[in-house]
């Protein structure tokens, strides 16, 4: 059998057990709706049945520019923390503080403001790859609300993401250097002709652009030359903004390696030295290891983590390549990467290890979990905060990654998203999944909760519990269980008989009146229970 | 292209293969009457190692402070640098003092229970945090990436084929033991990572064990069996877990609040008390990245710095009070690191930037309790770029503690080390096991036994030193910690020698050479000029 007749054949069995050196030609056998699953669950927080609805029957291209529809932007958070012990002096309950002044002792509630509403942001993300990519970029330009200490700041950093988040990331680059957060962040505002600082200027290179690939090869003295290149930048604490003060800045010359072709950046005084940054940038990007690095990380956020020689050749450098002849614009690399055999090779997929936000974020649109109404702010933001730290105590703190490289697991050998699961983690995500399918989670006399009953019902054919079974499995699962597995899992709903038709006398029974509390519980319990087993396996873990 | 040739030449090299985490594919082997026999059994030893690492960067020099370069240090860093009446007075040096925050460790000094290594590094010393990380985790060259931990490696001699057969009836308990997120890289073995990671002992979810498929052959099927032999992992170690934190029903009454450095040894000491076999545990405190604002400008013995120091010194100092109490302190000796020092001179943000080399506590009932080498020399004038130059090689540190502590054998410790390192005296002579001896870096206190003339040079000079036979390694550094040359690294005999270091070069400025010949080492500045 020859390669193209092998994976034809085994596009809907998936049992493949073999690997290709699939590169980035496009996949062309007809999309089916495994293949659209695959791509829902990598570009989204979990896939839900509304999702799959609006994709089905559709061509890849169709799919693709839906999923590339960028999402509006947000409105901005608002005060949920105004109660007896703490009242914001100039903001309203209800109302939005990213402009206000701050008094010191709003930022802890402010900051937790804003991770609830980004929490938000993602349990309601539409049928986009936007929601993620913000991720994507919080990780790769990590900063710390912690350590910025004024909420405001943090918003602003937020929506620069966002922006850019499927735009240009030559652009971006710039943006995040002026950002009045990563300026605080990384000390890039105390760097000045008299003593520069180098921590912005290091990590532009280490980790926002070049990377450490074998082939970065910069220098320490690359690190302390872009340092003079960054001095003079300001931030203003009252406006949020950021501006070049030319008195600050160093206005020598800027003599780099022969990494970088031994370029020198000519010195300018006054407002023009704001203009070596654009050379700086322009340096940086004529590198050809920048857009190699980048599409690592896309591979590694999106694909898997390990990269071989076949991949690199195959696939990384023809995207790096691609990258480079659009100008960096971030939308044509993603598209031809979903577009690629690669992606859809058997051996891709179900490889992914969900991260903690992945995780939690995912159960609760995957069972469409239902949230206080949007004008009931402060329980709604309770209930996001309740969420976000389930992730956080998964070792996924939203808005404080551990440092400036980001979550270990998106880039430590060789374990990467391993690092996701261990001894500690793992527990606690099962804590997480029997808390939301048993009694859920309740603050204030609100309840968030999977509806087990309302999922079920929902699926194809209920009565049956072998279709039951394959479609919940087809949206939970992204691995295929065995047969055995399958059988065990229908030994729950059956209460060990092994009669098909017990459950479909219970569901039937159930839905003749379902206001019916004895029947009910029936069908309720055995679903709780066999749910509650399903996402405590393993398999569960994987997307 | 056929199939069976697409896995020929796409398997591709050096990928770590699910056989090595896969239990059963190692089963048949396990069950062989005559694997079984070539299986060692591990080292007899109770002890306990307790790794503290301080992540970001410990500012080293406002830590141990050398209080003979004082004046010349004040110069460099006069915006931060601690009033030199407020430094700690340790028994028996006048040249040493501690920061003002740290009275429990100058108590554990002065009650024999500390020891200080100067200016702890390596050569080419890397200035990224994830690097330099990465490089004391792993114990591996400057310039050398080793995707295994020193701590994994060590384990992984001592308790072979983990995880296939463990727990067991010889090692119940988990090898190694993180208290709270990730397990540390430095517990990485070759194959799988050897330790676990845990926050709180008591509150040990089980997990549910039922039935499972059998795991494809694909990079999802490596990912779940991985998951699974997690899981596995941590129902079977909950019950000894939770076993030995019921053991300990009272701790100790002087643990700190709102420390977190403290609330995580507050776990270990329960868990050692509690009789885990547990070799290695790791314990984490964060912020020392300090480039800005380290002090406070109006009383530099206080800020964010000084915070920390208290952290570091009351929590290992109630540590070892409780495990007296506990009475385990025997057992236990720790270590503190951080992955890099910071610059000699501060900034003018009232910080310090990355710096090189920087000095390292032992601690513990047989941490031997002296200072290693001499303080770090600071020139009159400093420039930015200027580092602490190293004296000891990290790995010679942890060489020592397996050494000396762990008892392990000389032939073991090079397939753990990866390399021969200077063997210096880190446990108390009187400890089981102890093999090295002290004896000789006491009877060469004070004697030069490196020197160089002429001193200024221009071209070349001859530098003089003494060897006492064995293996002799002279090396040159620049002030930025950089190694420049390497003018001996052979096994010679006793008596002095000469050795010529020329000028190939090199910008004028201060350079040093450094001797290393068993348990000596010493340091030479030399001047090079125009």
């Amino acid at each position: 059998m020859d390669r193209r007749s092998f994976i034809i054949a085994n596009t809907h069995t998936k049992s493949p057990e073999f690997r290709t050196n699939a590169g980035l030609s496009p996949y062309s056998p007809p999309i089916g709706n495994a293949e659209l699953i695959h791509l829902l669950r990598r570009v989204l927080f979990g896939v839900k049945p509304a999702d799959i609805s609006k994709v089905k029957g559709k061509s890849l291209n169709d799919v693709l520019d839906m999923l590339f529809i960028a999402d509006p932007t947000p409105d901005p958070p608002v005060n949920n923390y105004n109660t007896t012990s703490y009242t914001d002096p100039v903001v309203p309950l209800g109302q939005s503080w990213v402009t206000a002044p701050n008094d010191g002792n709003a930022t802890g509630y402010r900051n937790s403001s804003f991770k609830s509403w980004w929490t938000g942001l993602m349990l309601n993300q539409n049928t986009s790859i936007h929601e993620k990519m913000v991720l994507f970029w919080h990780n790769h330009f990590a900063t710390e609300t912690v350590d910025i200490n004024d909420a405001r700041y943090s918003y602003k950093h937020n929506v620069l993401l966002r922006t850019f988040a499927l735009g240009n990331f030559k652009s971006m680059v710039k943006e995040i250097t002026l950002d009045p957060g990563m300026l605080r962040y990384l000390n890039g505002y105390l760097n000045n002709k008299t003593s520069p600082d180098e921590n912005y200027a290091r990590e532009l290179q280490e980790l926002f652009t070049l990377g450490k690939g074998p082939k970065s090869n910069y220098t320490e003295s690359d690190v302390k030359q872009a340092a003079k290149v960054l001095t003079g930048y300001t931030v203003n604490a009252t406006t949020i903004t950021s501006a070049f003060d030319s008195t600050k800045h160093d206005t020598g010359n800027k003599q780099f390696s022969s990494f970088y072709n031994n370029i020198v950046i000519t010195g300018k005084t006054g407002a023009a030295g704001a203009t070596e940054l654009d050379e700086l940038i322009n340096m940086i990007f004529q590198q050809p290891e920048t857009a190699l690095y980048i599409c690592r990380r896309l591979y590694r956020f999106f694909v898997y983590y390990e990269i071989d020689e076949a991949t690199e050749t195959n696939l990384i450098a023809p995207l790096a390549a691609l990258f480079r002849s659009n100008n960096y614009e971030i939308k044509p690399v993603l598209k031809a990467l979903f577009s690629s055999e690669h992606f859809y090779d058997p051996v891709n997929r179900a490889c992914m290890i969900k991260g903690p936000l992945d995780y939690c974020i995912g159960l609760c649109r995957e069972f469409n979990v239902v949230f206080p109404l949007s004008t009931d702010t402060v329980n709604l933001y309770y209930m996001h905060e309740y969420i976000r730290t389930q992730a956080s105590n998964m070792q996924q703190n939203l808005g404080d990654p551990p440092n400036v490289a980001g979550w270990a697991a998106y880039y430590q050998e060789p374990q990467f998203h391993k690092l996701w699961i261990n001894a500690d983690t793992l527990p606690r995500r099962s804590q997480f999944s029997d808390t939301m399918i048993g009694n859920g989670y309740t603050r204030n006399g609100k309840n968030i909760t999977i509806d087990i009953l309302s999922f079920v019902d929902s699926l194809s054919n209920p009565a049956d519990p072998n279709i039951l079974i394959t479609d919940s499995l087809s949206i939970i699962y992204a691995i295929d269980i065995s047969k055995e597995v399958q059988d065990f899992l229908k030994s729950i709903l059956l209460s060990g008989q092994s009669t098909d038709s017990y459950w479909t006398a219970a569901w039937v029974t159930y839905k003749a009146n379902v206001n019916n509390t004895a029947n009910k519980t029936i069908v309720l319990t055995r679903l709780k229970s066999m749910f509650k087993y399903l996402m405590n396996l393993s398999e569960y873990q994987l997307s | 292209m056929k199939r069976r040739d697409f896995i020929r030449h796409t398997a591709p090299a050096g990928i770590v293969f699910p056989a090595l985490i896969n239990g059963f594919t190692f089963k048949a082997f396990a069950e062989s009457p005559l694997v079984s026999a070539l299986t060692q059994a591990p080292t007899e030893t109770d002890h306990v190692l307790v790794i503290v690492q301080l992540n970001g960067g410990n500012d080293g020099l406002n830590m141990v402070i050398p209080i003979d370069q004082y004046d010349n240090l004040s110069n460099a860093r006069s915006n931060i640098i601690i009033p030199r009446n407020k430094i700690l007075k340790l028994n028996g040096t006048s040249f040493t003092g501690l920061h003002p925050s740290m009275t429990g460790l100058q108590t554990m000094f002065n009650d024999e229970k500390l020891k200080i290594v100067q200016s702890v590094g390596y050569p080419q010393p890397n200035f990224s945090h994830f690097r330099a990380t990465d490089i004391w985790l792993s114990a591996s060259d400057s310039n050398q990436i080793i995707n295994s931990g020193w701590a994994g490696r060590y384990l992984n001699e001592e308790y072979t084929n983990f995880p296939t057969g463990y727990p067991s009836s010889v090692m119940p308990d988990p090898l190694a033991i993180q208290i709270g997120s990730f397990v540390s890289p430095a517990m990485q073995g070759p194959g799988v990572n050897m330790g676990m990671a845990i926050s709180d002992p008591v509150n040990f979810y089980n997990l549910i064990n039922g039935i499972q498929g059998t795991a494809p052959n694909t990079r999802g099927g490596k990912e779940l069996t991985y998951i699974r032999q997690i899981a596995q992992q941590t129902q079977q170690y909950a019950s000894v877990i939770k076993g030995a934190a019921a053991k300990v029903t009272k701790q100790f009454s002087g643990y700190p609040t709102g420390n977190s450095l403290a609330d995580q040894l507050k776990i270990v000491a329960r868990l050692i008390a509690g009789g885990l076999k547990t070799r290695i545990y790791m314990v984490s405190l964060g912020g020392f990245d300090t480039h800005a604002q380290q002090v406070n400008s109006n009383a530099t013995e206080t800020g964010t710095h000084a915070i920390l120091m208290q952290k570091v010194s009351e929590g290992i100092k109630a540590f070892m009070d409780d495990l007296e109490f506990l009475n385990s302190s025997k057992r236990v000796i720790g270590m503190t690191f951080s992955e890099f020092g910071r610059r000699i001179k501060s900034n003018s943000s009232g910080g310090t930037d990355h710096g090189a080399a920087a000095p390292l506590f032992v601690f513990g009932h047989y941490a031997q309790n002296d200072v290693s080498g001499t303080s770090p020399i600071i020139n009159l004038t400093t420039g930015t770029a200027d580092n602490i130059p190293m004296q000891y090689d990290f790995r010679s540190i942890y060489a020592a503690i397996l050494q000396q502590w762990f008892c392990v054998p000389e032939t073991t410790l090079e397939n753990v080390m990866l390399k021969n390192f200077q063997n210096i005296p880190v446990i108390k002579k009187s400890a089981p096991c102890m093999s090295s001896s002290p004896d000789l870096i006491i009877a060469n206190a004070g004697k030069n036994i490196i020197s160089n003339y002429p001193n200024p040079f221009q071209t070349s000079t001859t530098i003089s030193y003494e060897s006492s036979g064995g293996h002799t390694l002279i090396q040159v550094f620049n002030t930025e910690g950089r190694l420049i040359k390497t003018l001996v690294d052979a096994v010679i005999n006793s008596g002095n020698h000469k050795i010529t270091f020329e000028n190939e070069g090199y910008l004028p400025g201060v350079y040093y050479a450094r001797l290393q010949n068993n348990t000596i080492q010493q340091i030479r500045t030399m001047l090079l000029v125009n």
